[in-house]
């Protein structure tokens, strides 16, 4: 009988959300690789190995300068750490890349070798939503992938509800919109109502490298290559598709629920 | 008759334009509804622009052959006679041509854009109209209440009965099709993998196998068994993830909940393989980009066991609970007759008892090898997609131990030739949610001169319009879970 097997189920099963953020993180898969780190410095004049490997040119190199890469157009698909013959490009197994500013994306320079974490919202937006963050998704030309992952934070092992962070249904209650997919032009009118409906204060999110800089479909002529040409953008969480704990980091980061500790506090999530 | 018919070929397979037999637009349409007649089934119908005119391709399948067939017109630009009205399935294939190509099919009885682009969308039009003053129109969309991608739906109803349901979509159009003429390019491998980001495995082996056709090759034995390892649990933690929702949308919370997080238990395993839980970057013309060592497959093999007897278990609860069934049964029914008129592919297709699945019908790549049992269900209701879904999670379980225990050797990936020119290349791959279908179409210098793409949601999105008729606008929730059709898979 379901009903006395669902019972004992869950008293078998006992509370199945993770210990996280109060207890480890859960561990990447270890091909995953996590963010990027570009050590330009190590690039050696005229090298330009890792150029033509990128699907979205995401890695550049100006002349005379080091290599640059933009995890806000990156795929991580790692093609590019694969045709570095010097160790300039280099997984971190860090899951944490969401930032408040794009340029904070663009890595390569000395000091700039990773991503400049998310700072948190101001005193009196925390004061807002720091307890309380109600959400609007959009997907604007999204695959669906991203929002798999971001449907998985509403799953018991996730909990988003124990933040104070809910998904709702009309933009009339909520205090941001979370953005995915590139943005095609037919969904530009739909995006601005959205937002336009939306009650003051009010954030956005882009969520994943598609809605930061249209990802693969970047100069396709159909899409509008991102939020941020319709929108003013606070956190940009990258990712193809962003792994849900990415994404639940850049969340709180930017409620400043997170205890800051430096990366190398953070326990290396790469095994073997 | 003297003139030659249909040219054949196999799933996976190549044929050189020069050999694609040519009609007259109107003979074409004739000869193309006459094999349908017969019970052929059309798997893409498009058009190939020439100088000044366009020519129409259809690519049909003779599913109890396991063979498919292609055929084209003579370039010519204006009006032809519409298939759909003997043949139902042409439909949206009609609609899409005329969008793209400004072939117009007489006698079309709905002829509207399919997605339209340039800032609008087909909902900006006219839409289907039930007159009667007690008639009352709902919209809702293209921006829906979840984590959902946008479409627009227009409901004529009469009180709560739906008289008429009118789906209009192309919010999602990203250019896709249009990207990859001209192609392949550093971005193709990743905009094929984005087609339907939960279907990433199925286009990405589409996509790989009208690349391995072009080059008369085929990629190394291993790497296909990887692949179809891949797919299995692509389908496994979409149908688990479909069946958690189902229960959610009939308040049922302990499928629903439990389903949720196994659902991630299996794209974990994908991203066991190759990092990415939607499997991206695994699939490569050529083979597959990331190896299963020993350890990491003995590994993929436990967790699994671990996350398909869960399965098991909280999907076994939907069937014992009364409440559950009556809510899923004759919800959304689809009849066997409708589904076969309006060309209906993968689950829901099969939920009508119809034997239809291109892994058993069109072998290729590993399935010529191994084969899991076609999953069939009577009834056409929601009752029978989730059965049907719930066998298929059991069958690729078992498919997956029985691959898994039996690991075969060799290399992972192989260097391909060059794309042969001026030849069409076409691949089935029976995704998790139906046929996907890939038609490459070179030029002399073997770049693609077309790439046409048909999702499975192509085909079904009319078959959900029609399960709604005469049932109560509040089951359209569980309906269209019961489909959970993709609407980017259909903009492109």
């Amino acid at each position: 009988m379901f009903a006395v097997d669902t019972f004992t189920h869950r008293l078998k099963r006992g509370c199945e959300t993770m210990a996280y953020p109060k207890g480890p993180a859960p561990a990447l898969p270890d091909r995953h690789g996590g963010a990027l780190r570009v050590d330009a410095a190590k690039c050696p004049d005229g090298c330009a190995e890792c150029l033509p490997v990128c699907p979205t040119e995401a890695v550049t190199r100006p002349p005379g300068g080091g290599v640059s890469l933009d995890l806000g157009r990156c795929l991580f698909c790692t093609a590019c750490v694969e045709a570095c013959p010097h160790g300039a490009i280099t997984q971190t197994g860090d899951h944490r890349m969401a930032v408040r500013r794009r340029e904070d994306l663009v890595l390569g320079q000395p000091g700039h070798e990773e991503v400049r974490l998310a700072a948190a919202l101001d005193e009196k937006l925390r004061k807002l939503f720091g307890r309380s963050l109600r959400l609007r998704q959009v997907s604007a030309g999204g695959d669906g992938a991203a929002e798999a992952d971001l449907n998985v934070l509403g799953t018991i092992g996730w909990d988003l509800g124990r933040f104070g962070i809910q998904f709702v249904a009309s933009p009339r209650h909520a205090d941001g919109l979370v953005v995915t997919g590139p943005v095609p032009r037919s969904m530009e009118l739909a995006l601005r109502k959205t937002w336009n409906a939306m009650p003051e204060p009010k954030i956005v999110i882009a969520v994943g490298t598609c809605a930061i800089s249209g990802g693969p479909f970047i100069g396709n002529p159909e899409v509008m290559n991102g939020v941020e040409s319709v929108l003013p953008v606070d956190l940009y969480i990258p990712g193809w598709p962003p792994h849900p704990l990415t994404i639940l980091d850049g969340l709180l980061r930017v409620l400043g629920r997170l205890d800051e500790g430096s990366r190398a506090q953070v326990p290396a999530q790469v095994g073997s | 008759m003297s003139t030659p018919s249909f040219a054949l070929l196999a799933n996976g397979t190549s044929i050189p334009w020069a050999g694609v037999p040519e009609w007259p637009a109107p003979e074409l349409v004739q000869r193309t509804g006459a094999e349908l007649e017969r019970g052929a089934r059309l798997c893409a119908w498009f058009g190939v622009p020439e100088v000044g005119a366009t020519r129409l391709v259809a690519l049909i399948a003779f599913d109890a052959d396991n063979t498919l067939a292609v055929g084209r017109s003579a370039p010519f630009a204006g009006a032809y006679p519409s298939l759909t009205p003997s043949h139902p399935q042409a439909h949206m294939f009609e609609r899409e041509v005329w969008e793209s190509h400004g072939l117009r099919p007489e006698g079309h009885p709905w002829l509207k854009p399919v997605r339209r682009g340039a800032g609008g969308a087909p909902a900006m039009g006219e839409f289907f109209r039930v007159g009667g003053g007690e008639i009352h129109e709902v919209a809702v969309g293209p921006v829906h209440a979840g984590i959902i991608e946008p479409g627009h739906f227009r409901f004529q109803c009469a009180g709560e009965e739906v008289i008429h349901l009118e789906i209009a979509l192309g919010y999602q159009h990203r250019g896709v099709e249009n990207a990859l003429v001209g192609g392949p390019r550093r971005a193709t491998m990743s905009q094929i993998e984005a087609v339907a980001g939960d279907t990433t495995i199925g286009h990405a082996t589409a996509y790989a196998w009208v690349a391995e056709a072009l080059a008369g090759a085929e990629a190394p034995l291993r790497s296909q068994w990887l692949r179809a390892v891949a797919l299995e649990l692509e389908r496994l933690a979409n149908h688990t993830g479909d069946l958690g929702a189902l229960a959610n949308d009939v308040a049922f919370l302990p499928t629903a909940s439990a389903c949720g997080r196994i659902r991630g238990d299996f794209l974990n395993l994908t991203a066991l393989i190759c990092g990415n839980r939607f499997g991206r970057g695994l699939v490569r013309p050529g083979g597959c980009r990331f190896d299963l060592e020993p350890g990491r497959l003995e590994q993929l093999t436990g967790q699994l066991a671990g996350a398909l007897s869960e399965a098991e278990l909280a999907i076994g609860w939907l069937w014992d609970a009364a409440s559950v069934r009556s809510r899923f049964e004759d919800a959304g029914t689809l009849h066997a007759k409708q589904a076969t008129d309006l060309g209906m592919v993968g689950p829901a297709a099969r939920a009508c008892g119809i034997v239809r699945d291109a892994r058993f019908d069109h072998p290729a790549g590993w399935h010529r090898l191994a084969q899991a049992p076609v999953a069939v269900w009577p009834g056409g209701d929601v009752l029978a997609r989730a059965r049907v879904r719930w066998l298929e999670v059991q069958r690729s379980g078992r498919f997956l131990r029985e691959q898994l225990a039996a690991a075969v050797d060799g290399e992972m990936r192989a260097e391909l030739a060059p794309a042969a020119g001026d030849t069409l290349a076409v691949a089935l791959v029976e995704g998790w949610r139906g046929e996907v279908c890939h038609v490459a179409l070179t030029d002399a210098g073997g770049r693609f001169r077309s790439y046409k793409i048909v999702d499975p949601s192509f085909h079904n999105w009319i078959g959900l319009a029609m399960a709604l008729r005469g049932e109560a606008i509040s089951n359209f929730p569980i309906c269209n879970k019961s489909f959970n059709l993709s609407y980017c898979g259909f903009d492109l």
